[in-house]
């Protein structure tokens, strides 16, 4: 038994500890922001056991698309995490219901996104219908904050972002689009 | 219930309705793909590669609760990659060519609306899992919805060579719609059961809303007796279309099962 697991006290099994793990681990494609931050981690239970030994860890995520290929890696870096930190008995789960939203992204991580040049989601819902030509929504620019700014495309890099171009520093851009 | 187990008759009309929505999906999603690297621009080759992402993901998750319902060890690649053409139960519309952009387009859009009016019945349904997957799906459907609505406008309401391929386009796809609301034998059971409503139900809505955006792209409307089609995609009968895909897309698990990478 190696030191890590046996250093293991009841304090660390404590669902704040796990969630303080489950902050560190950072998204694929979007490395400045933890899962946490951006509301894929639903839920930590730490189930109790009599003697409070081995208790199971269960994590519950959601993708915030349904074909979100970065899913299956961050299931992977949680169980990494967790074995890491000498924890084996764990389960995740993947709860599609409620749906993810943006709102479930923190503002710490809306800032955190801004500052990486990503323009963080609006937080009105108001364009999200199936009607064509809708007014686009107005998005900060990232760089040099200005309003001025054009949508290129509603699909962009990856799933949950859009394209947009800035009218004034004329930079491209990626939007976290509301969702 | 224990590995091996016959499954009993109800779940089985289930687990064929799981699989029909989940081929839907699949076939469409892999047809959009065939457009990654090949889109007129690089802007929309990006926009349908991402729709593609969603359908074949929204396909995983009804693949992997077909799987839970059969219960013997089938797993989610087992339904998409080693399964015959006559045992998909996609509709036909969705294995159609891609033809040009603007068939593509506008079968998108027909089978979008399709699923947009389907899947807000089914988010309400009396099975949870699918009405989970249903409610997340719906969300990328809208997006759908917008982005292929807004390109059939654009090109039955543009250029005089635009009309005419959209005017074809229709031509082509028109015969694969009233299969949309033809009830397969699993599907009149599970609406039996009280888990869906039958697919008549969602015609109506559809119609409406095809026929709008087919007025202001200035196309005509889907006469209401098109339908020429003898064949049953719901029931496993397809068209050759459906073969090309399939020899392609299971080449590899077909000649060397299980490999992974």
């Amino acid at each position: 038994m190696s030191t890590k697991q046996q250093n293991i006290n009841h304090q660390s099994f404590s669902e704040a500890a796990i969630w303080g793990l489950m902050r560190q681990i950072y998204d694929p494609e979007i490395p400045v922001i933890s899962i946490v931050d951006l509301g894929i981690v639903r839920a930590v239970e730490v189930s109790s056991t009599v003697n409070n030994l081995n208790p199971k860890i269960i994590i519950t995520i959601t993708p915030t698309y349904s074909g979100c290929p970065a899913m299956d890696v961050i299931g992977m870096n949680i169980r990494m995490s967790l074995l890491e930190h000498g924890f084996k008995n764990m389960e995740i789960k993947t709860n599609l219901s409620p749906a993810w939203t943006t709102d479930w992204m923190s503002a710490e991580g809306k800032e955190k996104l801004r500052a990486f040049g990503i323009a963080p989601p609006n937080p009105s819902q108001s364009v999200c219908s199936p009607a064509q030509f809708q007014e686009e929504e107005v998005v900060q620019c990232p760089h040099c904050n200005a309003h001025n700014t054009k949508m290129v495309s509603r699909f962009g890099s990856t799933a949950c972002k859009a394209l947009y171009q800035c009218n004034e520093c004329q930079e491209p851009f990626d939007y976290f689009k509301c969702h | 219930m224990t590995p091996n187990q016959p499954i009993n008759i109800s779940t089985n009309q289930l687990f064929n309705y799981t699989l029909h929505l989940a081929d839907n999906n699949l076939i469409l999603g892999h047809r959009n793909s065939e457009w990654t690297g090949h889109g007129p621009v690089l802007e929309q080759d990006i926009a349908l590669s991402n729709i593609a992402l969603d359908l074949v993901g929204q396909a995983r998750n009804f693949y992997q609760y077909a799987a839970q319902l059969k219960n013997d060890g089938s797993t989610e690649d087992t339904f998409a990659y080693l399964r015959d053409a006559n045992e998909f139960k996609n509709v036909l519309l969705v294995e159609q060519s891609n033809g040009d952009w603007g068939k593509t387009i506008l079968r998108q859009f027909l089978f979008s609306v399709y699923q947009y009016y389907l899947y807000q019945q089914l988010e309400k349904c009396s099975d949870r899992t699918i009405a989970s997957i249903t409610e997340k799906a719906l969300k990328e459907i809208t997006y759908h919805i917008r982005w292929s609505s807004e390109w059939v406008i654009r090109l039955g309401d543009g250029t005089i060579e635009s009309h005419a391929r959209m005017n074809n386009a229709l031509h082509e796809l028109s015969e694969f719609t009233d299969e949309l609301f033809i009830p397969a034998s699993y599907e009149i059971e599970i609406a039996r059961q009280g888990i869906m409503v039958d697919p008549v139900f969602i015609n109506a809505r559809w119609r409406e809303k095809v026929e709008a955006i087919l007025r202001e792209a200035t196309l005509p409307f889907l006469s209401e007796d098109n339908n020429k089609q003898s064949l049953s995609g719901k029931e496993g009968q397809h068209t050759e279309n459906l073969i090309h895909i399939l020899s392609e897309m299971q080449s590899l698990q077909r000649a060397y099962p299980g490999c992974e990478w």
